[in-house]
């Protein structure tokens, strides 16, 4: 192949790689939602193979109240925002914070949820004998944030902290404990509980739900959620359907099924059935 | 969509993660070659007590995929802790980068004991006789005229292997150890540009193991002046 026609094929690569995708004008009527299958209660696959959690059911929800035709599947939760912005599937609702850094490359409809994070980590370990605690910061009340990080740094010094990689959680961790605590990432949050119980991580962080639905299995007997809930700031506006910029309509119709879905208390029932709280965002 | 800038910002951050990676390549392929060496020379016997093991231990490592059997070592040992604390091994499994050495040399002994059995094979057996005839018990026959042919034999193959072990280093970020593919993947996970990280950390590994190619043939070259032209 001479130099020229090799060119020529990169080119129409090139081409092929950058060509904008075909953006949605009109209101679609059937769309695929990617969710990643791996974060109980919230997203998750059960026991017959199937996907189910509080996502599933709401975005089956959601879907009847747009009287659209939805296809859920599953994707890895790296994979999840650069599949939707190359058009894998349309929507990704997979328990995904509204964050600055997330909206310079997708967007995002109204929070659906907003749920706080926290520290697992064994009933007989400094932090552990805290125990549960119902307080919850906001990262933008600074000082107020600041004195309950100051309040665990001493509890957790020299800990191996497992987290999920690509989270906001993992964030949290680098900004407010990066000198306190070792940060070691997992792909998956199943992963990290699997650590936790060999004993290779002394503690996990991630949203409090999803933890106490990890705590609820015999082998965590000994383990506890521990110290306050954060949210805001790196945590974002709480847990929104992610959508590719240019898909407007879409956000539209998803906006209004959120709201009535808010309204009439469906995600306050179907919260309440998969992470015993209510998580419906506060207006 | 390629932007020449966001190479320069993420190549040093991925080549952060190059010692890592050679480190785990390096250990496991030479501790992988010791025993490689061991269970290639411990079939010549062809007693059925040491072969029939050996070729288990190979059946299975060579059947089954390098991805498994990180994940069985390091996520499958995990759930036997107290059977491994009482055998004063956890302090070993415990940790992420060992379980990742264990099961990188586990997997290229296996694969390498084959190269060396068959290069072993393959000297003819006039020459081991040659040595037994002048005098050299078993054991001299084998290191001083048997394996010395065999392993320049092996070279070509072997170094297939070496290059197969440092692409599959890139498996050990599954078990929260961040080589370059791990720091690719968290690049990709900050900036959504999967294409351009990949092609990155692709280029990384292709300059590797190319340097690895020619070190290699030069080697090569050096133990078998005879087929120069």
């Amino acid at each position: 192949m001479t130099f020229r026609r090799l060119a020529a094929v990169a080119a129409t690569f090139m081409t092929l790689l950058s060509a904008p995708l075909a953006g949605a004008a009109d209101a679609p009527k059937e769309i695929k939602i990617a969710t990643e299958g791996a974060y109980a209660p919230w997203n998750f696959t059960n026991a017959e193979g199937k996907l189910d959690g509080l996502e599933i059911e709401l975005a089956n929800d959601l879907c009847a109240r747009m009287k659209i035709k939805c296809t859920i599947v599953a994707q890895n939760w790296d994979g999840l925002i650069p599949s939707l912005t190359v058009g894998k599937f349309d929507v990704i609702m997979a328990s995904m914070f509204i964050t600055p850094k997330r909206l310079e490359t997708i967007d995002f409809t109204q929070p659906y949820a907003v749920d706080p994070s926290g520290f697992a980590v064994a009933k007989n370990s400094d932090l552990g004998k805290l125990g549960i605690s119902k307080e919850k910061f906001k990262l933008e009340d600074e000082a107020a944030s600041k004195a309950a990080i100051e309040k665990l740094k001493p509890l957790l010094k020299g800990k191996v902290v497992g987290v999920q990689s690509g989270t906001t959680n993992l964030d949290f961790l680098k900004k407010y404990f990066a000198d306190t605590v070792e940060i070691r990432e997992y792909k998956t949050t199943e992963q990290h509980d699997l650590d936790l119980a060999a004993g290779r991580v002394d503690a996990l962080f991630a949203q409090q739900t999803a933890l106490a639905a990890t705590l609820a299995k015999p082998e965590f007997a000994d383990y506890t959620i521990a110290g306050p809930g954060f949210v805001g700031g790196v945590f974002g506006l709480g847990t929104g359907a992610g959508l590719r910029k240019e898909d407007k309509a879409l956000k539209d119709m998803f906006n209004k099924a959120i709201d009535a879905a808010i309204a009439d208390g469906t995600i306050k029932r179907i919260s309440e059935k998969w992470v015993h709280t209510d998580v419906t965002p506060v207006k | 969509m390629i932007d020449p800038g966001f190479f320069l910002e993420i190549i040093p951050k991925l080549l952060a993660g190059l010692p890592l990676t050679l480190e785990l390549a390096g250990t496991s392929v030479l501790l992988g070659f010791g025993l490689a060496l061991v269970l290639a020379l411990a079939q010549q016997g062809e007693r059925t007590y040491a072969v029939l093991p050996i070729r288990i231990f190979v059946a299975i490592f060579r059947g089954t995929p390098l991805l498994v059997q990180i994940f069985l070592i390091y996520y499958g040992l995990g759930q036997f802790r107290p059977a491994l604390q009482s055998v004063g091994l956890w302090w070993l499994f415990r940790e992420p980068y060992w379980c990742a050495i264990i099961a990188l040399t586990l997997n290229t002994g296996a694969y390498g004991s084959e190269i060396l059995r068959g290069a072993i094979r393959n000297v003819p057996r006039g020459l081991s006789e040659a040595a037994l005839a002048l005098g050299l018990n078993r054991f001299r026959t084998m290191r001083l005229v048997v394996l010395p042919l065999a392993l320049r034999q092996a070279l070509p193959a072997y170094s297939n292997e070496i290059i197969l072990m440092v692409k599959g280093t890139s498996l050990a970020s599954i078990i929260t150890l961040t080589e370059v593919t791990g720091i690719a993947q968290e690049l990709i996970s900050q900036t959504y540009r999967a294409i351009e990280v990949f092609i990155a950390a692709g280029a990384i590994y292709l300059i590797l193991n190319f340097l690895i190619v020619r070190g290699l043939t030069l080697l090569e070259a050096r133990l078998t002046p005879y087929r120069q032209r």
